[in-house]
């Protein structure tokens, strides 16, 4: 079987096909977008004149120009596709240009003119909670007393942990093209990870029912979360001009405008306290996640769901007290990514633990490695851990990368050194599988099989780089016992499956594949049903298949895939299987905060090295090591580049990743130029990960397990890394738990009382003459 | 507009009008429906649009690779451009796309097409056998936000096993014809062998007369900052290409003077034997300022004329003492780098004059000329303070000569005088070089920014140019003494 990536021969080629690169249609308008130049204000005149005369303009639509309801909220509905009367985040869409060129579009937005009246902004979600912007109701999960236990504790402290938010900086930034089929009808080609909803917020728009909405999806350019629901409005806003042009629209968001306009991953404050037992037993942990949700609703509450459930990692607390609240602020509307509130809810943990080990003077690890959760134990929301596997991974890691000599180089270098110390920390992760939703666990597949053979293959997930495809085909071909090459995946498209749920959670493979086996398991029905009759046996269950061919009772026939499937054709016997998949025994009590909501986690431990260079506050993250829990594999060279990649977003999150706001709520790291993700220098060359093995999950298709999003998690281990790095060269630094730990807050922590030493009164430096830009 | 510029793109001759402006990897997507070179940021940050540009030099074609959303078609007159779908064998993939696909190098696939242009250059122009490290370096300015670019590593770690020393394909560094080598191996279709013949086959460009030839909107040399701040206004301007000036182009030395014409890039910086000689570090140097594709483009010339307070080239040069050359018509003016800035991105310059190049004198024996940046990420980022520095110091410690620079703590770049005033002709220490940083205080003014604080950037000023220092004379000035101020 191929452990290959079914697309990458295209890819290598250039020649797989993304929404705007399928040959234009004739005559078709390009979309551009006018966002509201300030973060909050009252809309008191949008002045369209002269940007509608401007060459190649076609027509300039506003909020009243939509023919259905204004409105695409997917949970709540507070976001208008257009604003008309107030704009709650600066780049928020309020007008969209249609013109013959895309150049054209966007020299007419230079003309559009607004007045708007300012309002106060608030970017900090502790001010936005403090004025009482709480989006949907704060929740509280809780098990035990923490308030008993802290009396009983040896140790206990408190302190801050801040944790910025990361652009998904998909390489293809969103886009959409829809074209008009007959009547009220239209075709939208979608870089969405949710057709789905794209369909229904597209027939909401245009005030059509559903079925009238066909879209369609080839595949992403990347997705990361920020395609789950953000790729919604401009799918919308192109299916607009097309249905009142009559005209196909494409619209491809300019990297500025995408960074501009489009949400991040939520940025959180937190206050916690921790308690300990002097042997370093965690008895008692409480925290309080103040969300950054931005201007609207999108998908925050469920991403504040998910940092709830991860607020203990992968730890046994018995008394827990975690609150949590969404708070409104004049940002872009912050959205799901890879990883959707877990990370946030971990690093707190971490940063917990990390205060409460400097206490007590014990490396961190010990603590971390004394709390690791275990088979029965309860999770705060109730859940009981099952196939724990917290203390395998961190056993294996512990032997495979002898930790212990490690711990010894990293001391002796440190002792030898000044100009530059290392620094190396652990990271357990535990990250729950199934959408908390627990109506989206469910899927369909259909499956057609042509009288020569080859098969086609449907489901409601989304190829957006995961290698989703490429396990499907494993799916299929392993349960139909045929090669893998008769099978092809098609476009995800709403008419083939209905009602999907977006390609989010990790759980896309485990259940479109899972829906995928009970079609095949159905057509295999239908086959040994027909062939019980023309063998003239009455025990269809002793008709197996393999390789392509037919067995009974473990004896080779002489019917074939292609001589079974041409004969069940003549036969009338259907070649065409839907199946549904929903995900058993899982559930959730808002009410009691209390369930089982996941059908299983994900279990791994990561070391990192790093290496800080004093006198610059720079620094490079040398190695990581890592066991990952995978169940059984379905494709050991795509599950790696998840794990890979997943680390790579991850490290990238807790180091060079800074998003920037200025206090009027513009995005200041509003480029490439200024929002940096890891290039190959900015990784460690060496990244060994180790698959921890005979660790079947019963749950998952073919005993594998999801692979998306936990892995990022093990990236949190460098901000922990280059922490342990700076106490090693200033034991008695005050030092922020405060993620991205960039250069400059190296050098700030490190050296902040250099300038003073140098120069008794460092001049203040207000008086510069101009902004130092590029 | 109405130049004809003729041209080979891939396997076909191609002749057009559109606007001289008009971006390459416009013309490739949307003139062409060549929709394998991809957009992801249109400011040359993320490599997805990579394209190979080929020319005649001494017979013989020489390609490099650039990021086609900074580089205009009007550039393109007599080269062969190649897209990925250019690189494309008829019916197999090349040795670089197999290893890619074998080792699952491409997850969503966006940035894939970029990452083969890059890679397969690095075989067409490797100097020697292949390495990771070379490959890494010939990729650097590819963005790749699926693999991590572990994979990607390990596809070019087979490609060196293939193509290295007891490999499948090791004998083609020896070959010379290298591109003939590498069509043999099947990594380049058999086409490229026509190009030299196709290429010189067209003749000069004819440059229609227009009727306002005079009225220019922009003068365009690397691009690589221009079509980032004014983009979506070039295609629809009148534009001057400069590169079509190739007499503005090169490094002469005579005796002691180093002429470096104003539309050298950073790369022949880099690469000539000239600068080599008093800068060895000079390829490490580049690394850190721009990647490869940048480098190819981006022209110092343009960097100084830029103004940005952090301009690295600009640092370097501004230490090395530069003498700038205007021309107007037939009238030249010299003008000192360290006196033309006049304020942000102000400086000493009529509008329609013209560099021509820049003039230095060739350090003595003995110098150190050093470079420093630091930025948020490591390589190929904007500095968040920069700084160069000429240093001699003598067997006794005397400071000879003490030329520093910094950028990003003023609203221009900044040549620290009255700290070089105040080291040369002393006997170096550290408190005299306590007593010399606080000198350099006075003279830096940074503001907070995206970038960093305006105490950050003086603390890494700080830092920087005692890099410099305990690079140059650690017997003098200790790292460890410093770090323990």
């Amino acid at each position: 079987m191929t452990e290959k990536h079914l697309d990458a021969e295209l890819h290598t080629r250039g020649t797989s096909l993304y929404v705007d690169d399928v040959a234009p249609p004739a005559g078709m308008l390009h979309a551009a977008i006018y966002g509201s130049p300030v973060a909050h204000g009252r809309v008191k005149a949008l002045r369209l004149d002269e940007a509608r005369n401007a060459p190649g303009v076609v027509a300039i639509y506003t909020g009243e120009d939509v023919p259905g309801e204004n409105q695409i909220g997917p949970v709540l509905p507070d976001e208008p596709l257009l604003a008309t009367d107030l704009v709650e985040y600066h780049g928020h869409p309020m007008a969209m240009v249609v013109a013959e060129t895309p150049e054209d579009a966007r020299h007419a937005l230079t003309l559009i003119e607004v007045d708007i009246e300012p309002l106060d902004v608030i970017t900090c979600p502790r001010v936005a909670h403090e004025a009482g912007h709480i989006l949907g109701t704060p929740r509280t999960f809780a098990m035990g007393d923490t308030t008993a236990a802290f009396a009983d504790c040896d140790i206990v402290v408190e302190g801050r942990s801040d944790v910025g938010g990361q652009e998904h900086l998909y390489l293809e930034t969103q886009r959409a093209r829809a074209v008009p089929t007959e009547g009220d009808r239209i075709r939208v080609y979608s870089s969405t990870q949710s057709p789905y909803a794209v369909q229904k917020a597209c027939a909401r728009i245009l005030g059509l029912p559903t079925h009238r909405v066909e879209v369609d999806v080839i595949r992403l350019g990347g997705g990361f979360g920020g395609k789950e629901d953000q790729a919604t409005s401009w799918a919308c806003l192109a299916a607009l001009a097309c249905q009142i042009t009559g005209r196909p629209t494409q619209l491809v968001l300019h990297r500025l405008d995408d960074l501009r306009m489009t949400g991040k991953r939520h940025p959180y404050s937190a206050d916690y306290k921790i308690g300990l037992s002097k042997e370093g037993k965690i008895l008692a942990f409480e925290v309080k996640h103040f969300q950054n949700a931005g201007a609207k609703t999108d998908l925050s509450l469920a991403v504040l769901e998910r940092t709830l459930f991860h607020s203990t990692n992968s730890y046994f607390i018995p008394n827990v007290r975690a609150y949590a609240a969404s708070c409104r602020t004049n940002l872009p509307p912050n959205t799901a990514f890879r990883g959707f509130g877990g990370p946030q809810g971990m690093f707190v943990i971490e940063s917990a633990i990390a205060h409460a080990a400097e206490v007590m003077g014990v490396d961190r690890s010990e603590i971390q490695k004394k709390n690791l959760i275990q088979e029965g134990q309860s999770f705060p929301y109730g859940q009981q851990a099952e196939r724990a596997r917290a203390r395998r991974t961190w056993e294996e890691a512990e032997t495979n990368f002898e930790i212990g000599s490690w711990q010894k180089e990293i001391a002796d270098y440190n002792a030898k050194n000044a100009a530059t110390k290392k620094g190396l920390a652990a990271m357990p992760i535990c990250f729950g599988i199934s959408f908390t939703a627990t109506f989206l666990n469910q899927a369909s597949a259909l499956m057609h099989v042509y009288t020569d053979g080859s098969v086609s293959l449907s489901t409601g997930g989304v190829e957006m780089g995961q290698g989703l495809s490429s396990k499907l085909v494993r799916i299929a071909a392993q349960a139909l016992r045929i090669s893998p090459h008769r099978i092809k995946v098609e476009t995800t498209n709403t008419t083939r499956i209905a009602n999907m749920s977006p390609s989010a959670a990790s759980a896309t493979t485990d259940l479109n594949g899972s829906a995928t086996i009970l079609a095949a398991e159905e057509l295999r029905r239908r086959f040994r049903e027909l062939l019980a009759r023309e063998l003239g046996v009455q025990d269809a269950e002793n008709i197996t298949f393999e390789d392509e061919k037919v067995f009974y009772c473990d004896e080779p026939t002489d019917w074939t895939w292609e001589k079974l499937v041409a004969h069940a054709y003549l036969s009338r016997v259907s070649l065409s299987a839907h199946a549904f998949f929903a995900t058993p025994n899982v559930w959730f009590d808002k009410q009691k905060e209390t369930g089982r909501p996941f059908a299983y986690h994900v279990f791994g431990t990561a070391w990192t090295e790093v290496t800080v260079d004093m006198l610059r506050g720079t620094y490079t993250v040398d190695r990581v090591r890592l066991v990952h829990d995978l169940g059984r594999t379905l494709n050991e060279n795509v599950d790696l580049g998840q794990i890979e990649g997943g680390l790579a977003q991850g490290i990238g999150w807790m180091t060079l990743e800074e998003l920037a706001f200025a206090e009027d709520g513009r995005l200041t790291s509003h480029a490439l130029s200024t929002y940096k993700a890891p290039d190959g220098d900015a990784l460690p060359d060496e990244i060994d990960v180790r698959l921890l093995e005979d660790a079947d999950n019963p749950v998952g298709p073919f005993g594998s397990k999801a692979v998306g999003e936990p892995p990022l998690m093990y990236g949190i281990g460098t901000f922990f890394a280059l922490r342990a790095a700076l106490r090693a060269a200033a034991p008695e630094a005050e030092l922020a738990f405060n993620a991205p730990m960039t250069p400059e807050k190296v050098m700030m922590q490190l050296h902040h009382n250099r300038l003073r030493t140098l120069w008794e009164t460092p001049p203040t430096s207000t008086a510069a003459p101009a902004a130092a830009g590029e | 507009m109405t130049t004809h510029v003729e041209f080979w793109l891939n396997d076909r001759r191609v002749i057009t009008d559109v606007p001289d402006g008009m971006l390459v990897l416009d013309y490739l997507r949307k003139d062409r429906l060549l929709t394998g070179t991809k957009e992801g940021c249109k400011e040359g940050d993320c490599g997805a649009c990579s394209i190979l540009i080929g020319e005649v030099v001494d017979g013989v074609m020489r390609y490099q690779p650039v990021t086609s959303c900074l580089t205009p078609v009007g550039e393109m007159h007599g080269k062969h451009v190649v897209s990925i779908e250019g690189l494309n064998l008829p019916n197999k993939l090349n040795p670089v796309q197999q290893a890619m696909v074998d080792r699952v190098g491409s997850q969503c696939g966006f940035c894939t097409p970029g990452f083969i242009v890059s890679m397969c250059w690095y075989m067409m122009a490797a100097r020697e056998t292949p390495t990771l490290e070379g490959f890494q370096r010939a990729f650097s300015g590819n963005l790749c936000r699926c693999t991590g670019y572990a994979a990607i590593n390990r596809a070019s770690l087979d490609l060196v096993e293939q193509f290295g020393p007891g490999g499948q394909w090791a004998s083609i560094w020896q070959a010379d014809d290298r591109l003939g080598a590498l069509m043999e191996a099947g990594l380049l279709p058999g086409y490229f062998a026509e190009m030299p013949k196709r290429l010189e086959a067209i003749g000069e460009m004819e440059e229609v007369p227009r009727d306002d030839a005079d009225v220019i909107d922009f003068f365009v040399a690397g691009g690589t900052d221009l079509y980032v701040q004014k983009g979506e206004l070039l295609p629809r301007a009148q534009v001057k290409i400069l590169n079509r000036h190739p007499e503005m182009k090169g490094i002469r030395k005579e005796g002691d003077t180093l002429h470096i014409g104003a539309l050298t890039t950073f790369e022949e910086f880099g690469a000539s034997e000239d600068v080599l000689a008093f800068i060895p570090e000079i390829q490490d140097y580049l690394h850190l300022i721009a990647s490869l594709p940048l480098r190819n483009r981006a022209t110092i010339a343009g960097n100084i004329i830029n103004a940005s307070p952090i301009g690295d080239m600009t640092a370097i040069m501004l230490a090395l003492d530069t003498t700038l050359v205007f021309a107007r018509g037939e009238t030249t003016r010299e003008v000192e780098l360290k006196r033309f800035y006049k304020g942000y991105k102000t400086f000493d310059k009529h509008p329609a004059e013209v560099m021509t190049e820049m003039v230095l004198k060739v350090p003595a024996a003995g110098t150190g000329v050093y470079f420093e940046k630091v930025s948020k990420r490591r390589c190929l980022d904007i500095a968040t303070v920069n700084s160069a520095a000429k240093l001699r110091i003598s067997d006794e410690g005397v400071v000879e000569e003490a030329s520093l620079t910094l950028g990003g703590v003023a609203a221009t770049p900044l040549w620290l005088e009255k700290t070089g005033e105040f080291l040369n002709g002393e006997v170096l220490s550290e408190t005299l070089w306590r007593e010399a940083l606080r000198i350099a205080h006075t003279e830096m003014s940074p503001i907070s920014d995206v970038r960093g604080s305006a105490e950050y950037k003086r603390l890494l000023a700080t830092q920087l140019l005692t890099a410099h220092v305990v690079k140059a004379a650690p017997e003098r000035v200790s790292l460890d003494a410093m770090l323990a101020i």
